[in-house]
Order: structure tokens, then C-alpha cells, then sequence
């Protein structure tokens, strides 16, 4: 076995450790840990790239002592090391962005704390990434709730207090539907391991026992998650646990947690139903529907809304709803436009909220649209970056959000024939229609000019890192634009791994 | 499909009891009573595994006297599963409770739709 084998375990435990160790730490240590803790797993999370891309093949990591139908394992291919980088990309460019704000933000004696939240937000989702047991997923579900709770609420005022609660009880309907649906599954298979449990299901229905309980789990497992990942009609906690708590906290949230409950959703639906049995399923019907539905109802809801933030959050219910109608066309194209839509959305997303606090800051604090009038040109990098974002998530070329768009339409355009082909293509239009309708009004509001304003102007030269971090941003979205090819191979080279 | 109800009744009756937290956690205004609903919600699942690790006419998993046929002993891996869960739905119970504390000593009231009408009169 390789030395690089053993990897995906370090980094899990390194994110863990630290987040341990950050908590008696005073905080600008704290912030130091947690840097280089994601800088060394975003190296490490490289290396099993490179080795997974190399050897062409995934390979399961065991833990403890028992071999596999009793022990626990993780298992590492291209997607999951492919993901697991992206994240930790995500994270440090979101944390470093939003640091000048953390100190209006959350009081001081609290800042190691936050720290502490985020390692082990890190550590949850590297786990729900490697994890080869449902039971284990569970587990880190929850703790990915708990500190994603903990994000939310760590802004102390009457808002964020209960956007968290609402986001927990949301989350908690949502993951006692999952444990039930993990529980149900061990009954009838008697395994926890998501290969054996594939192999247990295939047998079921080749034998055709068990279809009602066998569809309950299944039911269960995919709209827990869908709860949990804000799938329309689920997402009312959304806008406000998005809208108040930190800016950090907002794009980590927005683009990693529902991401990794997202993702955990993909590996059930390879690994452990079978793609086979879940499409012949009626779920995937659910899940289409309910995607479309949030494509447009999700939109809408951002053109209503007057406060820039809420309006990012809305759209984030529309692009949940992008990829769970990629989950419910039911076809490998489907699932790879799915992967790359969860790529495009974390990067354009986080870049939108960090971006937006730039605006925010030139324009009095006030996140109303009047006063953003012209705030573009107040603070020339943040106005730069927000009109990215907001291309992309419209999907002009050049831009990530495009491809994820041409990704959907040719998926859409192989299924003549399926009743699926229009309804995809129909409201995937009316959805760029409506996400231009609000974001390019927003693009034009701030470069309005307006005579004699009393606001301040911030210069690039004035906020060095946090400019670099935009640049950085946009980088990697022109990056994941202009340069998709090889991308798009890797996410289905992982997902053949997958199967 | 009558009788496998009455068979298997401790199923059903775990899965009534999660329908019955489910609903009091989704549907209950006052944010106790949705704790409350949670704790039901889980137990039920736990009540599940339990029953389904179960099998009539075999023992405790403790190897005693010898014995080491697997034919004598009940399945033991539910039981842990019911632990791990137990410790997880603790953690977010008193999470749950932390913030129900601080709504109350901010709102003086346990009541989810209250608190709204009162968070769009401070107007943040």
C-alpha cells in the first residue's frame, strides 16, 4: 500500500485535531492553525488527486482492526479527492475574504471559537466525502449541522438567534428522516457498508422481496437530505440564516454545507441504492419536480426581495434546484452537469457574498438597494468581482455558470424521447431569464452613476488581501469556465469509480 | 398485510411514535415542545433498531459459559448504532435548548411565531 493511501485519513483527523487544539488557543494562533490546517489537507487532498488520477482506480482505506463486512472504512477515488481540494480551496478564500470583517462582526472573545467551528465543519465534510459506511455519514451530518448552527448563530443578535433555530429544526426533520432511512436499510440488508449494501439491494429486488420498505428507505434517505440541503420547498430557514450571520459564514455555508450534504446524496444514490433501482424508482421524479420548481420559485423570490444578501440566498433555492434536477434526469449526463453545476455554484456563490460585503461597506452598511446606487464605482474590485459572479450565475460564456448551463441543455438535448427532454429545457430557460432579471438589475444599480455621494470610496491599495482574494476568486471561476474539459473527464472519471 | 401489523407491532408502534414526534417537531409553535417532539422522533428510531436487533429466544451478546455459537446471541450491532445515536441527538438536544435560552431572555417568550412578529418590529 502507498504512503498517499493513507491520506484521506490524515486529513480528516488533522481537521479534527485542530479544531480540538483551536479552542484553548487565544485567537490569532487560532487563525493560524486553522489556515494551515486547510492549506496542508488541500495539499494532501492534491496528492490523492494525483494518485487516484494516476492509478486510474478508487481504493478503500480500512479503519481498525476488521476487514470489510464488520469494520469501517473510507474509500478515495478521483471525485472524492477532486472534491475534497475544491472544498478546502473554497474555504481558505472564503475565511480570508470575510477576516476584515470578523471583528464588527463577532465579539473578540469569540473569534477562537469561530475558528473552532470551522475546523470542524472542515472535518465533517471531508468525512461525508471519504466515508464508505451510512452510519458513520450520519454521524458527521450532524456534526456538520451542529457547526454550521454554530456559524450561523455566532453573530449574536435577535436574527441570527433564529434563523439557527429554525435552520436546526429544518436540519433536524431533516436528518431524523435520513437516520430512519439508514436504519430501515440496515434491516434489510443487515450491512452498513455501502458496497455490501449495494450488492444486498441488488439481490432484494432481483428477488423481489421487500419493495415497500425497500422504496420507504429510499424515499427517506433522498428527501431527508433534500431537507437538508435546502431544496425548494424547504428552504424558508434559507434567506435568513444566509442574509444575517458572517460573511464567511454565509459563503461557507451557501457553498460547502449544503454542497457536502449534496454530495453524500450522490454517493447513496451510486454506492449504496444502485443508479440502476433508484432511476426505475418514483423518488427521482420527486426530486425532478421538485428541482424545477425551485428553479423558478427560487427566482422569483430573489426578484422580490430588497435586501442584496436575501437576494443571494434566494438564488442559491434556484441553483439547489439546478442540481436536483440534474439528480432527477436520471442519466449520466444528468449526474456530471449535477457535479459540475455543485462546483460552479460553491465558487460563484461564496464569491457573490464576499463580494457583496464590499458593496455593503461602501454604501453606509445598508444592504437596501437605493443606497448601492453607484457603489460600484466606491469600490472598484468588489463592484468587478459582483458582476462575475452574477454573469456566471446568469450564464454568459466565459464564465463557469455557462458551461454548467450548456452541461444541463445537452444532457437534456441526449433524452429525446423521455418525457423529461422538455420540461428541462423550457425551464431552464425561463430560469436564465428570471436570474438575469434580477442579478444584471443589480449589475446596473451599481454602476448607476450618482452626483455628489456621501459615501465613502475604498481604494484597491486600502484592502490588499482582501482584493487578492476577489482577484483569486474570479481566477478560478474563469478557471472552471474557459477551461472545463478537463473537469468535466475527472467528474466522470469519479463517477465511474463510483459505480 | 393485517397480520404482519400485529406481528411486528413493535415496529409500528415505533413508527407511530416517529410520525407523532415528527409532527409535534415541524408543527408545535412553542420551541419546548418541539424539543420535546424531536426526543420522541428519535427514541422512536431507537425503539426501531432495538426491535429489529431482537430475535426471540437468544441472549445478551456477553460470552458466558463458553458459549460462542453465533446461534445464541442477539445481533449487537444495533445496540451500538442506538449509543451513537443517543450521544448525537444529546449534543443537538442541548444545543436546541441553549438556543431556545437565549430566544427567551431576548423575546421573554417560547413562542416561534411571536418571536417573528417581534424580529420585524426591531425591523434589523
Amino acid at each position: 500500500m502507498s504512503f498517499v493511501q493513507n491520506f484521506p485519513f490524515f486529513s480528516i483527523i488533522l481537521s479534527m485535531f485542530s479544531g480540538t487544539i483551536c479552542s484553548v488557543l487565544p485567537r490569532k494562533a487560532a487563525k493560524v492553525v486553522n489556515l494551515a490546517m486547510l492549506t496542508i489537507v488541500g495539499i494532501l487532498s492534491a496528492c490523492v488527486l494525483g494518485f487516484t488520477v494516476a492509478s486510474g482506480e478508487s481504493y478503500t482505506f480500512m479503519m481498525g482492526h476488521f476487514p470489510a463486512p464488520w469494520g469501517n472504512e473510507i474509500r478515495a477515488g478521483v471525485l472524492e479527492a477532486g472534491m475534497a481540494l475544491f472544498f478546502c480551496i473554497i474555504m481558505i478564500l472564503s475565511i480570508v475574504g470575510g477576516t476584515h470583517k470578523l471583528d464588527e462582526e463577532v465579539i473578540e472573545s469569540k473569534h477562537s471559537l469561530y475558528y473552532v467551528l470551522l475546523n470542524l465543519l472542515m472535518s465533517s465534510l471531508l468525512a461525508l466525502i471519504y466515508t464508505n459506511d451510512l452510519f458513520t455519514a450520519y454521524v458527521f451530518v450532524e456534526i456538520n449541522t451542529i457547526a454550521a448552527c454554530g456559524l450561523i448563530m455566532i453573530r449574536e443578535s435577535g436574527r441570527t438567534i433564529v434563523a439557527a433555530t429554525r435552520y436546526m429544526i429544518m436540519s433536524l426533520i431533516g436528518s431524523g428522516m435520513l437516520l430512519l432511512g439508514i436504519c430501515i436499510t440496515y434491516d434489510l440488508t443487515g450491512h452498513l457498508l455501502m458496497l455490501n449494501i449495494k450488492e444486498a439491494i441488488a439481490g432484494l429486488v432481483v428477488d423481489g422481496r421487500y419493495p415497500a420498505p425497500l422504496l420507504v428507505a429510499i424515499a427517506l434517505m433522498c428527501v431527508g437530505l433534500a431537507i437538508k440541503s435546502a431544496l425548494f420547498p424547504f428552504h424558508s430557514w434559507l434567506p435568513d440564516a444566509y442574509g444575517y450571520s458572517t460573511v464567511s459564514s454565509a459563503a461557507i455555508l451557501s457553498s460547502l454545507v449544503s454542497k457536502g450534504y449534496i454530495f453524500l446524496l450522490f454517493k447513496i444514490i451510486y454506492r449504496v441504492i444502485g443508479v440502476e433501482i433508484f432511476n426505475n424508482s418514483r423518488i427521482i421524479d420527486v426530486l425532478f419536480i421538485f428541482g424545477l420548481a425551485g428553479m423558478i420559485f427560487g427566482s422569483v423570490s430573489a426578484i422580490r426581495e430588497k435586501d442584496i444578501r436575501r437576494m443571494i440566498a434566494y438564488s442559491s433555492v434556484a441553483q439547489i434546484g439546478y442540481i436536483y434536477m440534474g439528480i432527477g434526469m436520471g442519466t449520466e449526463f444528468g449526474i456530471v452537469a449535477a457535479v459540475f453545476h455543485v462546483l460552479t455554484h460553491a465558487a460563484t456563490k461564496s464569491l457573490l457574498f464576499i463580494s457583496c460585503s464590499g458593496l455593503t461597506d461602501v454604501s453606509n452598511f445598508e444592504r437596501s438597494f437605493i443606497p448601492l446606487t453607484g457603489s460600484g464605482y466606491r469600490h472598484k474590485v468588489a463592484g468587478v468581482a459582483f458582476t462575475v459572479g452574477s454573469l456566471s450565475m446568469v450564464g454568459v460564456p466565459l464564465f463557469a455558470g455557462f458551461i454548467s448551463k450548456l452541461l444541463f441543455a445537452e444532457a437534456a438535448v441526449q433524452m429525446v424521447g423521455s418525457g423529461k427532454m422538455l420540461p428541462v429545457l423550457i425551464v431552464l430557460g425561463i430560469s436564465t431569464i428570471l436570474n438575469a432579471i434580477y442579478f444584471i438589475k443589480t449589475v446596473i444599480r451599481i454602476y448607476t452613476p450618482v452626483e455628489n455621494s456621501e459615501y465613502r470610496t475604498i481604494k484597491m491599495s486600502e484592502v490588499k488581501l482582501y482584493s487578492l482574494i476577489l482577484i483569486l476568486f474570479i481566477i478560478l471561476n474563469l478557471v472552471l469556465g474557459c477551461n472545463s474539459d478537463p473537469v468535466v473527464e475527472m467528474i466522470r472519471q469519479g463517477l465511474g469509480m463510483f459505480a | 398485510m393485517g397480520s404482519n401489523l400485529i406481528v411486528n407491532y413493535g415496529e409500528a408502534v415505533a413508527m407511530i411514535l416517529f410520525v407523532i414526534g415528527f409532527a409535534n417537531l415541524l408543527l408545535q409553535n412553542n420551541l419546548i415542545k418541539k424539543i420535546i417532539g424531536l426526543n420522541i422522533m428519535d427514541s422512536a428510531v431507537y425503539l426501531f433498531l432495538a426491535e429489529k436487533g431482537y430475535i426471540v429466544g437468544r441472549t445478551v451478546p456477553i460470552v458466558v459459559n463458553g458459549v460462542q455459537s453465533v446461534e445464541a446471541y442477539i445481533n449487537p450491532i444495533p445496540a451500538g448504532l442506538v449509543l451513537t445515536g443517543i450521544v448525537v441527538s444529546v449534543s443537538v438536544s442541548a444545543l436546541m435548548l441553549s438556543l431556545t435560552i437565549r430566544l427567551y431572555r431576548r423575546y421573554h417568550t417560547l413562542n416561534l411565531d411571536e418571536i417573528a412578529a417581534l424580529l420585524q418590529k426591531e425591523g434589523l
